[in-house]
């Protein structure tokens, strides 16, 4: 192994230049007569428009442009789109009512885009924003989930009776029934799954650019996915010629899913700059990003499992409904779906799952992936059933889960919900877990709390999740309208220094030092001469992005796949300049040797060799810089145990979380501080779903949590010091044998949080966000 | 109005317009875009600058406030390419991941130091950082790296 190379805690690369202030944000890059842009948004959260009166707007000093739908609709810009298509329980795809950029006609949600205003100052563009005025004739709003679709309720889109996007069940009904009927026992929940806002703390920002000689479109934006940005807004959206348009996403602070969708803002922004032949930025304030980014989550469910009498799950049913929002981002459809159903198996042998999900439109903001999209709901669900189950069995909560594993010699399991686990060893986790808690020993502290008049309680969830989306036929078959393989360039220079060209973009992920650890440890380079470029389609070839923990176990293996192209292409110029043959060539540790003897080349000698080929094997072309693809055969199945330890103040509902364990299966890790840097962030974003994170709308559709005074983020005295190891198995279909791991923290705890929560207080549920107020009046309940 | 102010140890003398926030000031007028606008309520303090060496967020104040001040942002901590010891800190305890808070938290870190000493208890720095948030690290390295830091700069 390289000093650098895979398996070491490598200081970051990128944190130089974030540490001395030196990070390029979106809203820190200025060009030479740019403007500013501010939207016009609806008040309303269901309205139509019956008139627009720009004239004061368009008067007032420094404004540009104020620019609306019709505008957009007579430029044939739009509508926006959504990606994945799910087929309805009547054959028909989901129903996809049109996005438009900028309303027309009507409006939907509060925070939807009326009008853009450009001016010469950002206040002045705001100032302007007020005097836009819009004539709405309000209309009832559809706010509640859970009622969305009954009978006699307000319709949104025409195209969508009832509300209802889709119905989609999924499962062998009458088998599922059968079990249930035969079974000892059956358990259920009924719970619902809060939305939340996603929040990545760089609020979303673009700044178009338009150059009139090259008739090219420049925007910097806030994405994830950069070449994704310029694929839809190019080729579904009239922007620009792909070749046309770039797209940079420069560095972003942080995604969680949130800056994965093609929004709006950035469709007008790209138009308006060449509308207007000026650059143009839009920087989001923190209440625009709760109105109009999209949210995550927002179940209200059902499930149900049927037992044997010794605890064993014979069948399970759930039924969910989903709220999307208004229109359809760019993946919802998926959300609730695809990557919701196929995690019911948990880490279970359940041989019978049934599920119906009725996807529902409502007057909210749109709702798409967020940090383990759809996985964090599925993985809920199923552990709080799981505890229900014990409690109804009399079983201990970790003996009931293993009864019901997957055992390791059962791998690669097929599951009866469509997906094939890799590898996994998940007695393993919750022995160690159970080990590293002190599980033996909680009786004692329970006790002890109580003298204190607190009441102590334990929780377990282990979790089994999707990433490294993935196998391209897979996605295809699914309705997926993408191929989501990656790519990667390893370029030598001829001075022997490696810039590496990846398809994934970085947003807080430490790619610069991952990906350079990989090339280290492979070519033997040093670390310092290798750079890793990401996020500009004018740098790097098609890539699809980083999202669903794909990163390392996709784009990290396209690059070591350019790199052993490398590796074999320098054999044959080390052959040549050695005067050896190809076949008795060796390279290790960075260096061509001829087997046998102590004739040895340095790789960066052979790549001052195939830039300078005076002396050159025949048939062999110049230059040493690879690409390579990969499509991976299946997702990546990262699976753990993660208990919490809370204690309640039953007189106040106060929850304190007093400890926290996760033992995760990860594969290898490349680099362990970064994979616990990710551990810890998921799971503070799961203690944010479990106990603070509510994103609440009123009856009427308005967003009464839209800023940070009345949307409670997990602050750093809402977590205990966390306890975290690895019981790592090797996935047999990935060459690197790594899986993912930024998602499975918010995956595992909030039904960790929640079980040990409903344990302490003796209550059979408890929902999210457990506040002390909902925690108070379960305990009221309870006693 | 015209204000004057010492920035990162240079005199400043500029043209702001009355409404015009600190942070607006930093970053659009003098270009320094290491200071963050994280939200608009004063909770995110991705905004912190230390104003007279206490610890300020520059989006609660008004540029012509910090008329006669001496601002130190996080662009004024490192001498040339050297991290001053809290930066250092962050950096080798994986203290920041997409880095927007980051600025924030060392500007807070410092200011813990000043009225805390260079021996911070782990309560202490969880409980100070309340007006700071994160939504990537979890804050269990934000608080390793402050306390880190702290000893450092006690050295």
């Amino acid at each position: 192994m390289q000093e650098n190379g895979i398996g070491a805690s490598v200081r970051r690369k990128e944190d130089q230049r974030f540490l001395l202030g030196k990070g390029r944000y979106t809203d820190d890059i200025n060009v030479e007569g740019q403007t500013y842009a501010c939207f016009v948004r609806s008040p309303h959260a269901h309205a139509e428009i019956e008139g627009i009166d720009a004239s004061a707007a368009t008067a007032a000093p420094g404004v540009v442009a104020v620019l609306t739908g019709d505008d957009l609709a007579a430029d044939g810009i739009g509508p926006l789109i959504c990606g994945v298509t799910v087929t309805s329980d009547d054959g028909q795809p989901h129903r996809a009512p049109a996005h438009p950029a900028l309303a027309q006609g009507k409006v939907n949600y509060v925070g939807d885009h009326v009008a853009i205003v450009i001016a010469e100052s950002l206040t002045q563009a705001r100032d302007a924003a007020e005097l836009v005025e819009v004539n709405y004739r309000p209309l009832p709003a559809v706010a509640s989930t859970a009622d969305a679709a009954n009978d006699g309720q307000q319709q949104i889109h025409e195209e969508a009776p009832n509300n209802i996007c889709f119905n989609w069940p999924f499962g062998d009904k009458a088998a599922n029934d059968e079990a249930f009927a035969g079974a000892h026992k059956v358990s259920s929940i009924d719970l619902v799954n809060n939305r939340m806002v996603t929040n990545p703390m760089e609020p979303r920002a673009a700044l178009g650019e338009y150059n009139s000689g090259t008739e090219e479109i420049t925007l910097h934006l806030t994405t994830q996915n950069p070449h994704v940005h310029r694929l839809v807004l190019a080729a579904f959206n009239q922007l620009a010629p792909e070749h046309k348009l770039r797209v940079v996403g420069p560095d972003v602070g942080g995604g969680f899913g949130a800056k994965i969708f093609i929004y709006a803002e950035e469709l007008v922004v790209g138009w308006a700059c060449r509308k207007v032949n000026r650059p143009v930025k839009w920087t989001a304030d923190r209440t625009e990003a709760f109105l109009s980014d999209a949210h995550g989550r927002d179940h209200v469910t059902r499930a149900e499992m049927a037992l044997d009498e010794n605890g064993k799950f014979l069948a399970m049913r759930v039924i969910t409904t989903a709220n999307l929002g208004a229109y359809l981002s760019t993946f919802a459809t998926m959300v609730p779906s695809y990557l919701y159903a196929f995690l019911f198996a948990g880490q279970y042998t359940t041989p019978l799952i049934y599920s119906e999900v009725k996807a529902v439109f409502t007057n909210t903001s749109p709702v798409d992936a967020s940090r383990g999209a759809g996985r964090p709901e599925a993985t809920y669900l199923l552990e709080r059933l799981v505890d229900v189950c014990a409690a109804d069995m009399g079983l201990d909560p970790a003996e009931i889960r293993r009864r019901n594993f997957i055992p390791k010699d059962a791998f690669p399991y097929q599951t009866p919900v469509v997906q094939c686990y890799d590898s996994g060893d998940y007695e393993a986790a919750l022995d160690q877990a159970m080990e590293l808690a002190d599980y033996a020993g909680f009786d004692a502290r329970a006790e002890e709390a109580r003298g204190r008049g607190k009441l102590r309680g334990i929780g377990f969830s282990s979790y089994v999740e999707a990433c490294g989306i993935a196998p391209s036929a897979a996605v295809g078959q699914l309705g997926g309208g993408v191929g989501l393989w990656e790519s990667a360039q390893v370029r030598f220079n001829p001075t022997g220094n490696v810039q590496v060209f990846t398809g994934t973009h970085s947003h807080g992920q430490g790619h610069e030092t991952t990906f350079a650890q990989l090339v280290c440890d492979q070519l033997g380079v040093p670390f310092e001469n290798i750079e890793v470029i990401h996020g500009d389609t004018a740098k790097t070839q098609f890539g699809m992005g980083t999202y669903g923990s794909r990163s390392l176990a996709v784009g990290g293996v396209a690059i070591a796949k350019a790199c052993d192209k490398l590796i074999a292409k320098g054999k044959k110029i080390a052959a040549h300049a050695m005067e050896a043959a190809e076949g008795d060539i060796e390279f290790a540790g960075g260096n061509y040797t001829v087997a046998g003897t102590d004739k040895a080349m340095n790789i960066a000698e052979v790549a001052f060799n195939a830039y300078v080929p005076h002396s050159y094997p025949e048939g062999v072309e110049p230059g040493f810089d690879e690409n390579a693809f990969f499509d991976p055969m299946n997702f990546s199945f990262p699976a753990g145990t993660h208990i919490c330890e809370v204690e309640v103040d039953p007189a106040t509902g106060e929850v304190e979380i007093v400890d926290y364990t996760a033992v995760d299966d990860f594969g290898k890790l490349v680099n362990p501080m970064i994979v616990e840097g990710q551990v810890h962030g998921g799971i503070v974003h799961g203690i944010g779903q479990a106990l603070l994170e509510g994103c609440h709308y009123d009856k009427d559709g308005q967003l009464v949590t839209a800023s940070y005074m009345d949307y409670a983020m997990p602050r750093a005295d809402n977590a205990p010091e966390f306890k975290i190891d690895y019981a790592p198995t090797d996935p047999p279909h990935n060459p690197l044998g790594v899986k993912g791991c930024g998602e499975a923290g918010a995956i595992g705890a909030p039904p960790a949080i929640i079980n040990a929560i409903a344990n302490a207080i003796g209550a059979k549920h408890v929902e999210m966000p457990a506040t002390p107020e909902t925690v108070w009046r379960a305990c009221q309940s309870a006693n | 109005m015209k204000i004057d102010l010492t920035v990162n140890g240079r005199a400043v003398a500029e043209e702001v317009e009355p409404r015009t926030l600190l942070v607006e000031f930093l970053r659009e007028q003098l270009r320094l875009t290491g200071t963050h606008v994280g939200c608009d309520t004063s909770q995110c303090g991705a905004c912190v600058v230390m104003i007279d060496g206490k610890s300020v967020k520059s989006c609660t104040m008004l540029a012509v406030m910090a008329d006669g001040c001496d601002v130190t942002t996080i662009e004024g901590l490192a001498s040339g390419a050297e991290l001053h010891p809290m930066q250092q800190a962050f950096m080798d305890n994986h203290g920041l991941q997409c880095g927007f808070c980051t600025p924030g938290m060392v500007m807070s870190g410092l200011d813990i130091v000043n009225r805390h000493g260079n021996e911070p208890d782990d309560a202490t720095v969880r409980r100070e950082l309340s007006g700071n948030i994160c939504r990537c690290t979890g804050y269990q390295n934000i608080v390793k790296a402050i306390r880190a830091g702290a000893r450092a700069m006690g050295e």
